[in-house]
């Protein structure tokens, strides 16, 4: 199920979930519009309701309920697929996610397991507007006994999504909307452009780019998904304008955190810029720098940068829109900004 | 066929259940809450006997000990639960609401029940189990949304959902006519499934209804929305309770245990009391033995 460089992620998407279908007869997917000749409101499950008509549901908009749906599946043995049309609309499902999914197994003693796979379109840069652009990660990352997945366009997007659906925990699959119409960019040689790549191992790897082939460098950037782009064009300019050269880490797996990648890269850069697209306070970067101060003070030249979306909404027209949310000059600066303490 | 003579022992077993554990709280011997079953017994009792432990399921809410008792019959496992003792039946992590055995669930929030009950509906309908998923609801459950989405949903896709209503006519202290507008019956009826509704504390009269809806469930498959109108004579949860004792005490001489025992012989009543005080001493004493839930402690 591995995915070649070149395709856009929407076709990885797609073609990932025809695969899990055709392997597995207990996946279920349902979601609002899902049904073919519409195919999803972004086209990720297009052709899949006329190749398995009885395991492809289109469902009344109904999110508070439709997770619930899915997670009494899950408990009678199914692999239901949940695609919310976008990601702003989980919020209608939390209590499911807070006071259900993420409990049934630990309160109920491991007598049962909830394997659901919530796929989560999320993200701005399209002039959606306030309730259709958010990245609202951060207020999944905070609930235990959930797996937080987000694809990048330099990960195997769908590798990510088949190990998602095997996996016995429940997992919101976030899927930047950009990353649809992006080209996927696999390391080739151990290389994606001029930069060397490290992919760590599991079922939700970490990639880890380098300006230096992994010798010294100014600064790590960790982040994920749809700022991945933003923040290797900022790589590029730290290098071409400035002859700074970083590294930068690529999550897939934001919960349970696991940060054996960015500690690596932070021992041989001295410092840490935190990039995500959602809004500042709480967020992804706050709990990282958080766990880094802990676990790598020393290695720490400076206290960790972060760059976020400023907490505020994400407003319709575009020149506001790109003013709220994180640049690549706003990631550039804030490497910058730590070079004062080399 | 389930004879009033059983009937009567799980309904007076599952009130002398409740009665003791509202007597253990006194003795400081349980800690946390519990909502107690005492004067809904009929609706369990009547109504579970109907359904299959090995393939059907219930999802039950906060109020769910009359419930499990009536499916799973494991008094002592619940007993540990409930007062924090390793070989409760989810280790003492759920406690009083949160409980799993078997087909049997419970959860702590009213409403969100009834979208996973709908779902595991929807799961065994396409493993073609026959499984039947009932519910419990409540009157105050019914100001949840996500209850009118799942109805909506097991009628769009005809699931084999059993949708119970125990409108006990107090939402924790608020009187239905505070909490809640409209018809209960016609809420069921607009969405298009099969409603019928009772007021009675005859566990003879609850079982004929019950049968009836759950054989039309499994020969339709369709939901079927049974609405059990019913009283609870104890509190919400331990002593939080303002109602009218008239109205209490008006209750109490429809009491479910005193309509069925009506028709047993003393002796045959006197037997059955008997048999469930020493069965509850007994569950109560090797409740109190075991070792407390404690990281590490396995039952």
């Amino acid at each position: 199920m591995s995915v070649a460089s070149g395709k856009r992620g929407v076709q990885a998407l797609n073609e990932s979930l025809h695969a899990i279908f055709a392997e597995r007869d207990d996946v279920v997917l349902f979601g609002e519009d899902v049904l073919d000749p519409y195919g999803g409101a972004f086209k990720v499950t297009a052709g899949l309701s006329d190749a398995y008509p009885d395991r492809v549901l289109t469902t009344p908009i109904s999110e508070a309920s439709l997770f619930g749906v899915a997670a009494g599946m899950a408990l009678r043995g199914q692999r239901p697929i949940l695609e919310i049309m976008f990601g702003d609309f989980v919020a209608l499902g939390l209590d499911q996610v807070v006071n259900g999914i993420s409990k049934f197994r630990e309160m109920y003693d491991d007598q049962v397991t909830v394997p659901l796979v919530v796929r989560a379109p999320m993200g701005a840069r399209r002039g959606y507007g306030p309730t259709h652009s958010q990245s609202l990660e951060k207020l999944l990352l905070g609930i235990p006994n959930v797996v937080v997945v987000a694809a990048s366009e330099c990960h195997d997007v769908g590798a990510l999504l088949a190990a998602a659906v095997e996996d016995e925990r429940p997992v919101f699959f976030v899927e930047n909307k950009l990353l649809y119409g992006r080209t996927i960019r696999r390391p080739e040689d151990g290389h994606i452009g001029e930069l060397a790549v490290r992919e760590s191992g599991g079922f939700y790897p970490a990639l880890t780019f380098s300006a230096t082939g992994f010798g010294e460098g100014s600064a790590t950037v960790v982040t994920y998904g749809g700022m991945l782009p933003i923040v290797l064009e900022a790589v590029t300019e730290l290098v071409l304008e400035h002859e700074i050269f970083c590294e930068v880490v690529a999550l897939s797996q934001l919960v349970p955190m696991e940060l054996d990648a960015v500690l690596e890269s932070v021992s041989r850069t001295g410092a840490l810029v935190t990039a995500e697209e959602g809004t500042l306070t709480g967020g992804f970067g706050a709990e990282i720098a958080a766990r880094m101060q802990e676990a790598a003070w020393s290695d720490l030249r400076a206290p960790v940068r972060r760059v976020a979306a400023r907490d505020g909404i994400i407003p319709s027209a575009r020149p506001l829109e790109d003013a709220m949310l994180p640049s690549v000059e706003d990631v550039v600066d804030a490497v910058m900004s730590l070079e004062a303490s080399r | 066929m389930t004879d009033l003579a059983t009937f009567y022992e799980r309904m007076f077993f599952i009130r002398r259940f409740e009665e003791t554990l509202l007597d253990l709280f006194s003795l400081g011997k349980l800690v946390g809450t519990t909502h107690t079953y005492i004067g809904q017994e009929a609706n369990a009792v009547g109504l579970i006997h109907h359904l299959d432990p090995d393939v059907d399921t219930i999802f039950s809410n906060h109020r769910c000990h009359g419930h499990y008792l009536a499916f799973t019959d494991d008094a002592f496992g619940l007993l540990c639960e409930v007062m924090g003792k390793a070989p409760g039946v989810c280790g003492g992590k759920g406690g009083s609401q949160h409980l799993c055995k078997g087909n049997f669930y419970s959860n702590g929030v009213l409403g969100s029940i009834v979208p996973v009950a709908t779902g595991i509906a929807l799961a065994e309908k396409r493993k073609r189990t026959g499984a039947l998923s009932t519910v419990f609801l409540g009157d105050g459950t019914l100001g949840e949304g996500v209850t009118y989405e799942s109805l909506n949903i097991a009628s769009l896709w005809q699931l084999p959902v059993l949708f119970v209503v125990e409108n006990n006519h107090y939402a924790q202290s608020t009187p239905i006519g505070l909490e809640l507008a409209g018809s209960i019956a016609a809420r069921g009826a607009a969405f298009g499934v099969q409603v019928d509704e009772l007021d009675t504390t005859d566990v003879e009269l609850i079982d004929a209804a019950a049968g009836r809806a759950v054989a039309r469930i499994r020969e339709t498959g369709a939901p079927f929305f049974l609405v059990l109108n019913t009283y609870r004579f104890s509190p919400h949860s331990k002593s939080d309770d303002q109602r009218d004792l008239a109205e209490i005490e008006e209750r109490r001489t429809r009491d479910p245990l005193l309509v069925a025992g009506a028709r047993l012989s003393d002796e045959e009543r006197t037997a059955i009391e008997e048999r469930c005080e020493e069965r509850l001493a007994e569950t109560v004493e090797a409740a109190d033995a075991a070792p407390a839930a404690a990281p590490g402690v396995a039952a």
